[in-house]
């Protein structure tokens, strides 16, 4: 049994084990700074992480491939989850009871997206999304006097279950006509399998799962409940971590699983990334909740990144990973910001005079803005452009390319109207209600400062973060 | 580092350093963004004095070349020849005199000299580029700020409307201009894909491209720069949302921003895809048409200077537009011109008419008249603008507008005859009877005046300069124009009309 490909997942778990011991014996002083504890644990392990090369690609007895797509899902994930538990920390007088459990619940379900980062088996893909899952439960319900955050969790409970359903009847369907959830041994098994209808009908089901997670058509509907509903850290999880979660699996079912089957299923799969684009960019235009706008503008980009996903190449996958990377530390300061403003009513509304109120956090949000209509100089634009780039590419073979690219280019456009709403309340507003200073404490400053260089950096200096994307994306087939 | 970085770099390194100030340290703010803007007003001066004319058919010249990405095959690579030298300095008046005449921005002007600085050092960046990445992000960088330049210094009812409209429209027609840009790239075989213009330039020279990209790629690229370009039928963006900007956005907007889809259509459209230039020729120059004529006969209309001025720039731009279409070497020289002198005159003229909208609360023509008495010199320079505008010999836009000419006699008669005519009649028209109800009559005002100090009235003069200049001396440009335009014109292998078959004074070698 070799452990050295578990060393983070088991970091992580240990921490969490951890934090569960120290908040039943701890006193309420130490309890109360469970979070920093957590989050010095975060930094320690992704640092560990930088030490860690990848040591084994997936084989075909392996669950779990620890190759260099799973070491940078790895870090995206810590990354996501140091800030998570910053916004726990921040947002800690509105969670009434149990902060530290919130902040073990959280690393567990970072255990579960890493497995899912590096799972090489469907029973592993099974157990990670669940373990994710599970906690996604607990955590979009966190604030039980809240109705809405309640509502959400039921909803969120009952459609996760559903599609985790079809997922495992997907697996089953798969296990029966090939005898096999191995990656590698599905791969390998041949052609022979491909003209297999029952095989074909488990494979659908699965990316009809996994569809929920990357809240993509034809699983999309619950992402603007939940999101609106769940408090505003989880929804920044569910956002960013338990997105990327799904489009790691997604990667890996359909080029390491599926190559040849994949390509068979090109037009179903541009069909819902076209569809899942206009009905997100549609749909966001008439939102007054700000976290309600982001849930539909977060199905608008999972249809963008599913462009990666259909351009079959290693460029498009290095685009997705690229994207995600700069979708991270956009929405991590949109949700530091939501978090900090909108305590009360998450409506549109109250962002006005924040231009006034402080110009800080107003440019800030109007970066994130920006950078998600993909406009330059910010993470944004660089990723669409890669995405548009491997797309583009693509259709020298397939000219449906060209028109899923102009349903691209037609919901960037629809985007920058809601997005540019946003900007437009915040600096001209008429008669805004309040206009008190908002303070802002030095240690929000930071990881917002940090969010908006990064948010610069991916947008101005592609050279690093593409270099190690396409070096993780060259474990996949293509 | 090459003098062309420092020029766009300067005012947006200066955009950043004015983030750090506190926002009650006005003096400070605004000086740091005039110095910054005229230290790369006096650098392109340079730059175009000590541009060699003789050197110009071998290449660029300032040139500086980093690599960005090479898996992208991205590099920062800037770049001056005869065909965007001109643009430049332009470029750099204009910003210079947008910042000039905003003294009256009194709200929040931290932000917006932020936002005017990056506006203008990214549309000088673009024109400085010489890679497809950086001459897209330069752009699309300088259109940003226009829709909340717009939202929060923008006056007039419909100003909301307006900042969405330019931004949609426009960002519309720059993703237009994206895709195409990332098809062209995509013409190389993977090893050797760059996104660096002369390379581009140089393989598509040896390699033409097929019939098949052509044909999906060309009008893309025409249809998303025109749209940049106000384009008719595309137009309508322009005239209401530069009568919504504040004075020095619309000043940036129209005499420099408007002037990347031109450029972008001599620089990559015409010499990358001869074929389908050659065949999409013929439709240009009837659109082009629909902005001469349409447009010339709907400022004829309007009772709003800044609508009127908005219509005519439109119409101006379907000179600019014709010459492309005529395909030949003086017709294309002769756009170029246009664009640098419709940048002094876009921009002088909406200098002017924001000068008399702060002074008169209003900008409707029927409740002015007299304005000459009390504002000798403002009425003095609009009227020159004004005679400049209708092409007036002396002023920048007469060599342009009849090398043009020349070049679309060469193709239809017809469509020559229609434009001078749109050019000589329907403009004059305009033009002359806004002169009559703003300037003359007995109606008499109080309380408004001229700019009372010379440094308030250097930004006037100093575009009011550059277009008798340049109209006095279009060698200065021509020369410098012709050398870079003959190899696009012979990509294009349209018949080439030497430039020496022109009357002398306009040219003569």
């Amino acid at each position: 049994m070799n452990f050295s490909s578990l060393t983070l997942e088991i970091l992580v778990a240990s921490l969490a084990m951890l934090l569960l011991v120290s908040d039943l014996w701890a006193g309420p002083r130490v309890r109360s700074r469970l979070g920093f504890v957590s989050m010095a644990g975060l930094f320690a392990i992704l640092a560990i992480s930088f030490n860690i090369a990848p040591c084994a690609p997936g084989s075909a007895d392996s669950m779990l491939a620890q190759d260099g797509l799973a070491l940078f899902f790895q870090r995206f994930f810590l990354v996501t989850a140091i800030f998570i538990v910053f916004m726990a920390n921040l947002c800690a007088d509105r969670i009434p009871m149990g902060i530290g459990e919130f902040h073990v619940i959280v690393l567990v379900a970072l255990t579960g997206m890493m497995l899912a980062a590096a799972a090489n088996d469907f029973v592993m893909v099974f157990v990670a999304l669940e373990l994710m899952s599970i906690c996604f439960y607990v955590l979009v319900s966190f604030q039980r006097s809240r109705l809405c955050s309640l509502e959400a969790g039921v909803k969120y409970l009952i459609l996760s279950a559903l599609s985790a359903s079809i997922l495992v009847f997907g697996i089953a369907l798969i296990f029966g006509s090939a005898n096999e959830t191995n990656f590698v041994r599905l791969n390998a098994a041949g052609a022979a399998l491909d003209q297999n209808k029952v095989y074909w009908l488990g494979m659908l089901l699965v990316l009809f799962g996994l569809s929920f997670k990357i809240a993509a058509f034809p699983l999309q509907v619950w992402a603007p409940d939940v999101y609106q509903g769940a408090p505003t850290p989880v929804t920044a999880f569910l956002a960013i971590g338990s997105k990327a979660a799904g489009f790691v699996l997604v990667l890996r079912v359909l080029f390491l699983a599926m190559p040849r089957l994949a390509l068979q299923w090109d037009k179903i799969l541009m069909l819902a990334a076209g569809i899942t684009i206009l009905y997100g960019n549609l749909c966001a235009i008439p939102q007054r909740n700000l976290k309600r706008l982001l849930g539909y503008s977060s199905i608008s980009n999972a249809g963008y990144l599913l462009l990666g996903v259909v351009a079959f190449s290693a460029s498009g996958s290095a685009a997705v990973l690229y994207y995600l990377a700069g979708y991270l530390f956009t929405l991590a300061a949109a949700f530091l910001i939501i978090g900090l403003v909108m305590r009360d009513s998450e409506d549109i509304g109250t962002l006005a005079g924040l231009g006034r109120r402080s110009p800080f956090l107003a440019a800030a949000l109007s970066l994130v803005m920006v950078s998600l209509a993909g406009i330059p100089p910010l993470a944004g634009f660089l990723g669409k452009f890669l995405l548009l780039r491997a797309l583009i590419e693509r259709g020298a073979v397939d000219c449906y390319c060209y028109w899923l690219a102009g349903v691209a280019l037609v919901g960037v456009v629809i985007s920058l109207y809601y997005y540019f709403a946003v900007i437009r309340v915040m600096y001209w507003a008429k008669d805004p209600p309040d206009l008190s200073p908002i303070a802002v404490p030095a240690g929000v400053r930071i990881p917002l400062a940090v969010c908006m260089a990064a948010m610069l950096y991916l947008g101005i200096f592609p050279r690093a973060v593409l270099a190690s994307a396409m070096d993780a994306v060259k474990s996949l087939n293509f | 580092m090459s003098l062309l970085t420092y020029i766009f770099l300067l005012p947006m390194l200066t955009a950043l350093l004015i983030v750090l100030i506190p926002r009650n340290y006005r003096f400070v703010i605004r000086s740091l963004a005039l110095l910054a803007t005229f230290a790369s007003l006096i650098l392109a001066v340079t730059a175009f004095c000590k541009f060699d004319t003789a050197a110009a058919a071998r290449g660029f010249q300032f040139v500086q070349q980093i690599t960005w990405a090479s898996a992208l095959g991205m590099s920062y690579h800037v770049g001056a020849d005869g065909i965007n030298i001109g643009l430049i300095l332009m470029g750099a008046v204009v910003v210079f005199a947008a910042t000039c005449v905003s003294y009256r921005v009194t709200t929040r002007e931290k932000e917006f000299y932020i936002l005017l600085l990056t506006m203008g050092g990214g549309i000088l960046g673009a024109f400085a580029s010489l890679d497809l990445f950086f001459f897209y992000f330069f752009h699309e960088l300088a259109l940003v700020p226009v829709f909340i330049m717009i939202g929060v210094w923008g006056r007039g009812e419909n100003k909301n409307f307006a900042a969405f409209q330019i931004t949609l429209y426009l960002s519309f027609g720059a993703l237009l201009v994206l895709l195409g840009l990332i098809a062209l790239y995509l013409q190389l075989p993977p090893p050797d894909r760059t996104l660096d213009i002369v390379t581009l330039t140089e393989y598509f020279k040896a390699n033409p491209m097929a019939q098949a990209p052509q044909h999906l790629i060309f009008p893309v690229l025409l249809f998303g720069f025109g749209i940049l370009v106000s384009l008719w039928p595309f137009h309508t963006w322009a005239p209401l949302g530069y009568a919504s900007a504040p004075t020095g956005t619309a000043m940036i907007h129209a005499g420099v921003l408007k002037k990347f889809g031109l450029y972008g259509l001599i620089r990559i459209a015409l010499p990358f895809m001869p074929d389908e230039a050659r065949h999409w020729a013929v439709i240009l120059s009837i659109l082009c048409l629909g902005n001469i004529l349409y447009c010339g006969l709907v400022a004829m209309r309007q009772r709003d200077l800044n609508m009127l001025i908005g219509n005519s720039s439109v119409a101006h731009m379907g000179f600019a537009f014709l010459g492309i279409a005529s395909l030949s070497l003086i017709g294309i020289t002769g756009t170029v011109v246009i664009m640098i002198a419709h940048g002094f005159l876009a921009a002088l003229t909406y200098a002017l008419s924001g000068y008399l909208r702060d002074e008169l609360q209003t900008t409707d023509m029927d409740q002015m008249g007299g304005l000459l008495r009390k504002l000798p010199f403002i009425g003095t320079v609009m009227i020159m603008a004004m005679l400049a505008g209708c092409g007036l010999p002396g002023f920048a836009g007469f060599p342009g507008e009849i090398l043009v000419f020349f070049g679309s006699w060469q193709r239809s008669e017809v469509i020559a005859v229609l434009a001078i005519w749109g050019a000589l009649i329907i403009a004059g028209v305009y033009m002359f009877r806004a002169i009559r109800d703003i300037w003359h009559g007995p109606k008499e005002w109080t309380a408004i005046g001229d700019p009372l100090t010379l440094a308030r009235k250097m930004p006037y003069c100093l575009l009011l300069g550059g277009l008798i200049l340049f109209g006095c001396f279009p060698r200065l440009l021509t020369d410098k124009i012709k050398t870079n335009v003959a190899p696009v014109v012979r990509m294009v292998g349209a018949e080439a009309v030497q430039l020496s078959s022109v009357p002398k004074g306009w040219s003569a070698k």
